[in-house]
């Protein structure tokens, strides 16, 4: 049973790791072929540094991923402060559409900015899509996340230390700051980590809002992915691949190190 | 008191942007795609859109959608399940690689690349000179069309979702109360019995919201089917990204939206209330 077992594990962390191995082995095949293994080469790497338009992406990626956090954080942590004073009725309504977003496919998300989008060219007479709707429509789909995990911390919050620190003589935002804010940081930090994440993973909602030559890397590789093989994303993979392997070991080492402590 | 007042008023205006933020982008957003839906060309209502839908051609592009994505989630029921069942059963402590945390850690990594790639990955290894192919060659056997049907398609949505339905049937399976498995056994229930009649059913929830989660996106996909299943072959995902990136039809890409929106909040809807209902009759 238990070799049973242990087969079993590997079985599938086989079929799961393995197309990435794959990827990451031929990455470094001289070869355009995939069947074939042509010699170790490190051209692909080279062609993907000089790449112009991947760096373009790239940069357009980080760049949406850290302003949509951002400002889905502060977005989302004012709301979530007076969604959470809100009656109950209010806040159930406020919540049933903030989880539109949260809930709807993501492809009917994306068509619908596109056409709230598009509707507002054709309102003021020009403009096309491009950075800025890519940007909001990220913004728009990153602050209900934030909501939902800036909520529950606000929900454990005692209201009275609030107003303690108030009749002790604190101005409002020093209240604020110095009471509220340390203690719902956790929800803040966990909902920027998930909007950064999602803003970096998505592909469908900005398939839809981007325009012409404004690509993050998800909308670049399905480019390069209707052509064919491209050796250029095998490199980019195994790298994305090892930053992504070490960040989530950091991350977890870090938690248990506060587990254990 | 004064303070009070003016503490909860001003904490609710803190969210009066957001609502109005909501508006502009959720809300209007989505009454657009309702006006487009049953507006033709000119701007008058009609009921075309949605007639049309129905046709032959669409609800088969539908029903292959539906069949498709409940295969896939049966598959990712079956070998996702066990796997779930397996790790639940793993030793916390132990020093070697197969401890809980490591398996799991291991699940959810792949999970942080990017979805493209992993569907890509699948691409050098089932095309028509990918590996699989070129290792059948060397063996002078003929190759295969692994690349562009059905069969290919699924294996994208099991690869790329299988997670969704482990890590809730874990978290569910973990947190089982063991006097219960136990009295069963005392009691003189077999192995076998002891999971059909005990711990399967407390596992339930889990499996219902890993269902969910594994249906939703395999239903709605358009990156698998486009890059595994080739470019003929369409799901209602393609068939609503073709609507308005291709064929410029907004008013019938509406349509299919709405459809794709009302099924899918219905079923959140009714497994949202199946979910309670069993949390609350399991636990009392």
């Amino acid at each position: 049973m238990r070799i049973l077992k242990r087969c079993y594990i590997l079985l599938m962390l086989l079929f799961l790791y393995a197309p990435i191995f794959v990827l990451m082995v031929f990455s470094f095949n001289s070869s355009r072929s995939r069947g074939r293994w042509g010699g170790f080469t490190t051209d692909w790497y080279a062609a993907l540094w000089s790449d112009r338009e991947i760096k373009q992406a790239l940069i357009t990626t980080l760049l949406i991923a850290v302003i949509s956090a951002v400002v889905a954080c502060i977005a989302g942590t004012a709301a979530a402060l007076g969604i959470n004073s809100f009656g109950k009725v209010q806040k159930r309504a406020v919540l049933a559409v903030n989880n539109l977003p949260v809930l709807n496919p993501d492809i009917v998300t994306g068509v619908s900015l596109m056409i709230l989008f598009q509707f507002f060219f054709r309102i003021i007479g020009g403009g096309s899509m491009g950075f800025v709707t890519l940007l909001l429509a990220h913004i728009t789909f990153n602050i209900p996340y934030v909501i939902l995990s800036v909520l529950p911390k606000l929900r454990q919050l005692d209201k009275n230390m609030y107003e303690a620190a108030l009749d002790l003589g604190a101005t409002a935002p020093r209240a604020f700051f110095k009471v509220i804010l340390p203690e719902i940081s956790g929800g803040i930090i966990s909902g920027f980590i998930l909007a950064f994440t999602l803003s970096i993973d998505d592909f469908v909602i900005s398939f839809f809002t981007t325009g012409q030559g404004v690509s993050n890397l998800s909308i670049m590789i399905y480019g390069m992915a209707r052509r064919g093989i491209n050796p250029k994303i095998n490199a980019l993979s195994t790298i994305i691949f090892i930053v992504v392997m070490v960040l989530l070991y950091l991350v977890n080492k870090i938690n248990k190190e506060k587990d254990a402590k | 008191m004064k303070i009070k007042l003016s503490y909860s008023s001003a904490n609710r205006a803190a969210a009066y942007p957001y609502l109005l933020y909501m508006l502009v982008f959720t809300i209007v957003p989505v009454l657009l795609v309702i006006y487009y839906s049953l507006t033709n060309d000119e701007g008058a209502f009609t009921t075309a859109n949605f007639s049309r839908v129905f046709e032959g051609v669409y609800l088969s592009v539908m029903w292959r959608s539906v069949k498709l994505a409940a295969g896939s989630t049966l598959m990712c029921f079956l070998i996702g399940y066990p796997l779930a069942y397996v790790i639940a059963s793993l030793d916390t402590k132990s020093k070697t690689w197969l401890n809980r945390d490591t398996i799991l850690f291991l699940i959810i990594v792949p999970m942080w690349m990017n979805f493209l790639l992993r569907t890509y990955a699948w691409l050098t290894i089932l095309e028509k000179n990918g590996i699989i192919n070129s290792f059948l060659d060397m063996l002078h056997i003929t190759k295969l069309n692994l690349l562009y049907n059905n069969g290919a398609v699924v294996l994208g949505m099991v690869y790329n979702f299988v997670p969704f339905m482990i890590l809730p049937v874990y978290t569910v399976l973990n947190k089982m109360d063991n006097s219960l498995i136990e009295a069963a056994q005392d009691l003189g229930a077999g192995k076998l019995h002891v999971f059909f009649k005990v711990i399967f059913p407390m596992s339930i929830p889990g499996v219902i919201s890993g269902v969910n989660m594994v249906f939703m996106p395999a239903v709605t996909t358009f990156v698998v089917s486009d890059l595994l299943g080739g470019k003929q072959f369409i799901l209602v995902g393609n068939l609503i990204e073709q609507q308005f990136l291709t064929v410029y039809d907004w008013h019938f890409g509406s349509a299919i939206s709405v459809i794709l929106m009302i099924v899918i909040l219905f079923t959140i809807g009714i497994v949202g209330a199946a979910d309670k209902d069993s949390d609350g009759g399991q636990l009392i």
